[in-house]
């Protein structure tokens, strides 16, 4: 009687000590490439991919139903980096990806009411109540959530214009 | 020396080619000095580095050589006004520059006094201390003139940080077609070996070396006549090899010694400076004179009188080159219009751009010297691998680029090339090699910089979440402390209402 509680004891507890530690060592939390996606992603939650999200928009990459082209803030050089992660390779931009976009404010219709100030989640425009605002180009993600915001429609987005330091030479045409 | 000591050099630096250097006739044809034109179009970015600042203002009266821009940041360059005359715009003028693109610049009326404004010189360059020699090169908004242009200040005052041992004078200009430089040695050899020496004071250097490739004995001859009363500067002949000119393989083949891939020549404890910029110190530091000319090669078969003439910063090309007799009618035209040399030079899409510090030669060729044709495919011939003077395999970077995998291409050592053109010249089947690895190199550009934004958009979007938290909190505590405050306001209130509730109780208990 005290032999087989004792064993059955011993055993419970060396199993229940090996279970303990597998759980410490083997412990997986979620998708480790969702939470890696997630970080590289720009994080301001604009919904332009059509997910709730930048978290919604990582478990969709990661899952392989969206294309880790499918955030236009993050432009291309996210999708590479996402692409390369996966080991996939990227569908050819092509005709159809117009660059990145950035918002810009027509200065002769704002009238500085502030609300895309409260909007733009990473403070990039400038300005107070009834003062003319202004874009930080640099700090613009593109998220278009001013856009809808202004009542004189004076904000728009705009291609990021090319500068002399940012020109490269286009790939050479081949045949054969 | 001789012979044997040419052979060991030569087996140094493997790869390259031997273009036909179509130096000759204009390297032979005396120097022209041009007059400053009616207008003069100034960009505020002609280095490597941050653009300077316009500190004039439209309307405003300048001299020649008065600074109207202030150079920005640690590596940047000052700007000064080519003539005197009248500021007439600030704005955006057409780019010296491939993409045609604008930039801005300063655009002055030549009132065709050309008065110099007043100038701080120095009698005795080598009574100065190195810094101040720096500081002075720095004021006189002096780049580096082979074509680079970078700010010549900062590898003079040892800005780089690592002791200098040797100072290489880079006279090689192994450009095909270019000549300024051998004309400038020809022609002001006393002047450039003075320069030379005060580079020497200011680098704190052992000794220079003046690297001139041997198809230039007229130059040879008059540098070495020159340096003869100086025991620390030497010329060194060096044979005829593109690219001899590049910083990394003259350096090779004056010390033997190679700097590291990604590395600079400082951290062999060499530094590099083209022979027009020994000149533009001299002026610099001896007369206070700032950058406001330089010498450029007019050439090609198109030319009417190709030459090399001292042209003020900010002539608009065409003008350059009327000032040449302008274009042959016969030769078929104009089939390419270059601004530097034809192997490393910037093809532009028109002449109305203006000369800037570093541009060296200004080339007009016809359709026989660009020789073009169709381009077909990589037959694998391996001509490319050969040439490559920094041993790359040039067929393989492009196939790479080609199939759009550029970080493939980085991996077989797309930054360490040196868009030198070898392999272009050499391709049978004339591909565009150097547009690959261009276009590669600013798609990898383009990432990193994409990279770095998103990093920043991380960032600030953290931010304003955590800046909102704030908010939020702090408005709560502000609730709750005046949410408290009234309640002991008020339970001190009825406290003192139920006080003076007893007492008058008392009073009226007492009364009665």
């Amino acid at each position: 009687m005290l032999a087989a509680i004792l064993s059955l004891t011993i055993l419970g507890a060396v199993l229940g000590a090996v279970l303990g530690v597998a759980n410490r060592f083997f412990h997986v939390e979620g998708n480790p490439l969702v939470e890696e996606i997630e970080a590289l992603m720009p994080g301001s939650n604009c919904g332009q991919c059509g997910f709730p999200g930048c978290a919604g928009a990582a478990a969709a990459i990661a899952a392989g139903t969206a294309s880790p082209a499918c955030c236009p803030p993050g432009g291309r050089s996210l999708a590479v980096t996402i692409a390369q992660r996966m080991g996939v390779s990227l569908a050819p931009g092509g005709a159809d990806d117009p660059g990145p976009l950035v918002a810009d404010i027509d200065e002769s219709i704002c009238i500085g009411c502030t609300r895309c100030i409260r909007a733009c989640p990473t403070d990039a425009i400038l300005g107070g109540p009834k003062q003319i605002h202004n874009v930080l180009r640099d700090a613009c993600s593109g998220c278009a959530q001013c856009i809808d915001q202004c009542p004189t429609e004076a904000m728009v987005m705009q291609p990021v214009p090319i500068t002399l330091q940012q020109w490269f030479w286009p790939k050479p045409a081949l045949q054969g | 020396m001789g012979i044997l000591d040419r052979f060991l050099r030569a087996a140094h630096f493997s790869g390259g080619v031997h273009p036909d250097d179509h130096k000759r006739p204009a390297a032979d044809a005396p120097l022209r000095v041009m007059p400053p034109p009616a207008r003069v179009y100034v960009p505020l970015v002609q280095h490597i580095g941050s653009p300077a600042r316009a500190v004039v203002a439209v309307g405003d009266l300048v001299k020649k050589g008065q600074r109207i821009g202030e150079p920005q940041g640690a590596v940047s360059a000052a700007i000064h006004a080519p003539t005197s005359g009248r500021v007439v715009a600030i704005g955006d003028i057409v780019a010296p520059h491939p993409s045609g693109l604008p930039v801005r610049g300063i655009t002055i009326a030549s009132d065709g006094r050309d008065e110099w404004c007043e100038l701080e010189g120095c009698d005795d360059p080598f009574a100065l201390d190195p810094a101040e020699i720096g500081r002075r090169v720095a004021q006189a908004g002096v780049v580096g003139l082979g074509g680079a242009a970078f700010p010549s200040a900062v590898k003079l005052s040892g800005g780089l940080g690592a002791r200098v041992e040797l100072l290489i004078i880079n006279a090689s200009e192994c450009e095909p077609f270019l000549s300024c430089d051998d004309r400038l040695m020809r022609d002001r050899a006393a002047e450039a070996v003075d320069g030379i020496a005060i580079m020497l004071h200011a680098t704190g250097a052992r000794e220079a070396r003046i690297g001139i490739e041997d198809n230039k004995p007229e130059a040879i001859a008059a540098m070495r006549v020159a340096v003869a009363g100086q025991s620390r500067i030497r010329v060194e002949v060096i044979p005829t090899r593109y690219p001899m000119g590049s910083e990394k393989h003259l350096i090779l083949v004056l010390t033997g010694r190679e700097v590291p891939a990604e590395g600079r020549p400082s951290d062999i404890g060499v530094v590099v400076h083209n022979v027009g910029t020994a000149m533009a110190v001299r002026n610099a530091v001896r007369f206070g004179r700032p950058l406001v000319s330089r010498l450029v090669t007019v050439n090609g078969a198109c030319v009417r009188q190709p030459g090399n003439v001292e042209v003020p910063i900010g002539t608009l090309a065409g003008e350059v080159l009327a000032f040449c007799g302008g274009l042959r009618a016969d030769h078929g035209g104009p089939a390419r219009l270059l601004l530097g040399g034809p192997m490393t030079g910037m093809q532009v899409p028109t002449l109305e751009v203006p000369v800037i510090k570093g541009t060296g030669g200004i080339l007009v060729l016809d359709a026989a010297e660009v020789g073009e044709g169709e381009g077909g495919p990589c037959i694998r011939c391996g001509d490319c691998m050969r040439a490559c003077p920094v041993g790359l395999l040039p067929l393989e970077i492009a196939a790479r680029v080609r199939a759009g995998e550029v970080e493939k291409a980085a991996g077989f050592g797309l930054v360490d090339c040196i868009a030198c053109g070898c392999c272009a010249y050499v391709c049978p089947s004339r591909i565009p090699l150097v547009q690959f690895f261009h276009h590669a190199k600013g798609e990898l550009a383009a990432r990193a910089r994409g990279t770095q934004r998103n990093e920043t958009i991380r960032t600030l979007t953290r931010a304003k979440a955590e800046r909102l938290e704030r908010d939020e909190r702090d408005k709560a505590e502000a609730l709750a402390r005046r949410t408290a405050a009234s309640l002991a306001a008020a339970t001190e209130a009825a406290a003192a209402v139920e006080k003076a509730a007893a007492r008058t109780n008392e009073e009226s208990g007492a009364c009665a």
